[in-house]
């Protein structure tokens, strides 16, 4: 299949003063917020395209002179869609810190049971809450019925499993990280307790079902493609080179790994890199028109160098998934349509699910691991002043990087999330949509929503990358080039200005 | 058979300023041990929280807002469809609607808005926010004691004269 070039040129429009500008704006409820803009010449035609993200930039204040071991806890309060990857991201870091430079096989594993219990509820929320609705209906589907509230009326069974893998995963949080929320289960150098016989038995009961339940759902993805393959390949579809973490054998590994970054056409950019120097391969660069920095690989520079992060980079380029149910689908994502899938936006949700399935197995599989109940739980070493860790959160790669005093006070703290990743990636999505479904056309909300199709395809989490609570709900003005309003479509506001809403 | 208990959800962001009311009641409500009650506390709302509200004999959520009548707002929600799916955070209305979808009829539910004033990332609660927080827990301690004599529990059973007078201070 043909692949859309890189569009850098809708980035820009040469004579904007001369276009109308549309906005779709989603309504955040206190500060920071994400929104699209377009402009168009008197013919409907997009000429400029532009996702804004306003990224927060809080982080370093609210870490900095904090005593280093209390940072696992207070970085889960900084986005309360992942707070799990944030917890465990830190946690890396600070292992670096203490001097604990390879942690007991007792914590490495319940960090990773932790990890995938993570992956398992943020996928099965994304999937059959926040996306099967506009898959399952079609993007421009009556706005009443592209809900979850339709899907539970239509399909029902489909509903019904997406609660309880969700609820599943977060009951393996809840029983390694201690509490439902806010837990402590990763420390510094190792973790604070173990898993009971109790605890493993409560889940194991369960574990089979899940399984069963997620590789029902990465037939239903495959099926959504099978049904509607042209338009699904094409959809917001262009060429991106692609980063994660990688196993040492080339395996899919969420917990740890080296660098790896392959280019558009699948050939190795670096390979097991220690994320250790980060900085030396990525970078990242500020532009005028958006609040939020767009990462690229500095040996492409970036014009270029940016890339994809999360679940479809993952499963395109690891070598193997480590659980054979998984990796059955990664073979078969991979063949389908001569790979075709593979590259397209709306790919990530195939692929979203058969890391879904992945982690149903891993968490099996380390249920029956007796280290779990091991009592060696904490190592440390020479303190060190640095510290860097790595981790591919749900959404993509996510790096936690500290420098502690004397003190042992944080003095520095750089976070880069993994929706900042693929900002320019979610741009280039949006622009292929706009182009392909916007241009020359009048604005309807079933149009328009498929711009947030493609945004959600990412899984974006506007609570990391803005600290709003990630909603995406729109609000759309048409302006004429002078900047009065000539028509607005609002849908999705919450006359609640609480978090609950 | 004991009754079956009131769900109490407090939802909000500890460390993002007045966001910390509904986490923060909760907190309160823990130190109580109020017998007949359960707490749960998260950062939103989400769908699984259907799963929660089962076999409870009400449901209340305690939040912050902007926009209540200080100190504090108590209302009744009802099961309804909203765009909140659509996002990382459910409306209550949403999640009674998931679970009428699921299971029937959901449990009467009412939310507890505790006007707050200021969101920011590493801020505490503010003062006016504080003040509030004292007079809806003060509030919700006496309706949870009347909710239970009238449904005809022992007040001996909801922890006598003492949990009355520490919900009263």
């Amino acid at each position: 299949m043909s692949q859309s070039v890189i569009s850098n040129h809708l980035e820009t429009a040469p004579h904007p003063e001369t276009l109308r500008r549309v906005a779709i704006e989603p309504i955040s409820r206190v500060e920071g917020h994400g929104k699209v803009t377009l402009l168009l010449d008197e013919d409907d035609h997009v000429q400029q395209v532009r996702l804004h993200i306003v990224e927060f930039r809080g982080f370093e204040k609210f870490i900095q002179g904090r005593p280093y071991w209390e940072i696992p806890v207070m970085v889960q309060r900084l986005c309360g869609i992942c707070p799990v990857s944030h917890h465990l991201a830190a946690s890396k870091a600070l292992d670096q810190i203490v001097g604990a430079h390879t942690v007991t096989p007792t914590a490495d594993k319940l960090r990773r049971l932790m990890h995938y219990g993570q992956i398992l509820q943020s996928h099965a929320l994304h999937f059959f809450h926040l996306s099967s609705p506009d898959l399952l209906f079609g993007f421009g589907s009556e706005m009443a019925q592209r809900n979850i509230v339709g899907v539970a009326a239509a399909y029902p069974e489909v509903a019904r499993q997406g609660i309880l893998l969700r609820k599943y995963g977060q009951e393996v949080i809840r029983h390694t990280a201690g509490k439902r929320v806010h837990g402590t289960g990763s420390v510094p150098g190792g973790v604070n307790k173990n898993l009971s016989l109790a605890e493993r038995d409560e889940l194991l009961k369960d574990i089979y079902q899940m399984i069963g339940w997620a590789r029902g759902a990465v037939h239903l993805t495959r099926h959504l493609f099978e049904q509607n393959l042209a338009e699904y390949n094409a959809f917001g579809r262009f060429k991106a080179h692609t980063l994660s973490l990688i196993r040492a054998d080339g395996a899919m590994d969420l917990y740890h790994g080296g660098l790896r970054a392959r280019d558009m056409d699948g050939k190795t950019i670096f390979d097991h890199v220690n994320y250790d120097h980060y900085w030396e391969q990525i970078s990242e660069e500020v532009k005028s028109w958006s609040y939020m920095k767009f990462p690229f690989l500095k040996a492409l520079g970036p014009e270029t160098g940016w890339y994809r992060v999360g679940p479809l980079a993952r499963v395109a380029q690891c070598d193997f998934i480590p659980t054979p149910l998984a990796d059955k689908e990664r073979q078969e994502f991979i063949a389908y349509d001569a790979g075709n899938p593979a590259g397209a936006t709306l790919g990530y949700h195939w692929a979203r699910m058969i890391e879904m399935l992945h982690a149903a197995e891993a968490i099996k599989e380390l249920l029956h691991d007796d280290d779990l109940q091991g009592t060696d739980l904490v190592v440390q070493g020479e303190r060190q002043e640095r510290g860097v860790g790595m981790i591919e959160a749900p959404r993509g790669t996510l790096i936690h990087h500290y420098r502690v005093d004397e003190n042992d006070q944080v003095i520095r703290a750089n976070l880069i999330v993994s929706t900042t990743h693929n900002n320019q990636a979610m741009n280039e999505a949006v622009r292929q949509v706009a182009l392909q479904y916007l241009d020359g056309r009048k604005l309807t909300e079933g149009l328009l929503n498929h711009i947030e199709v493609a945004v959600r395809a990412f899984d974006p989490c506007l609570s990391c990358a803005t600290h709003a609570l990630g909603k995406m709900p729109l609000q759309v003005e048409l302006l004429d080039a002078e900047g009065n309003q000539i028509d607005q479509i609002t849908r999705g506001s919450c006359d609640r200005p609480t978090s609950n809403c | 058979m004991p009754p079956e208990p009131i769900l109490i959800i407090g939802i909000g962001n500890p460390s993002r300023g007045d966001d910390a009311l509904g986490p923060m009641l909760i907190e309160q409500l823990e130190a109580l041990n109020l017998p007949g009650v359960e707490l749960l506390t998260d950062f939103q709302l989400q769908v699984e929280f259907a799963l929660d509200l089962q076999g409870r004999k009400q449901v209340i959520v305690v939040d912050a807002s902007l926009d209540a009548v200080p100190p504090f707002a108590f209302t009744p929600v009802t099961a309804e469809q909203d765009s909140s799916y659509s996002s990382h955070a459910m409306s209550p209305s949403a999640v009674l609607h998931a679970y009428q979808q699921l299971y029937g009829p959901p449990p009467p539910a009412f939310v507890l808005a505790i006007r707050g004033s200021a969101f920011e990332l590493g801020e505490g609660l503010s003062e006016a926010a504080s003040t509030n927080l004292a007079s809806a827990l003060g509030w919700l301690c006496n309706r949870l004691m009347e909710t239970w004599s009238k449904s005809g529990a022992d007040q001996s059973d909801f922890g006598g004269g003492r949990h009355h007078h520490r919900c009263r201070e």
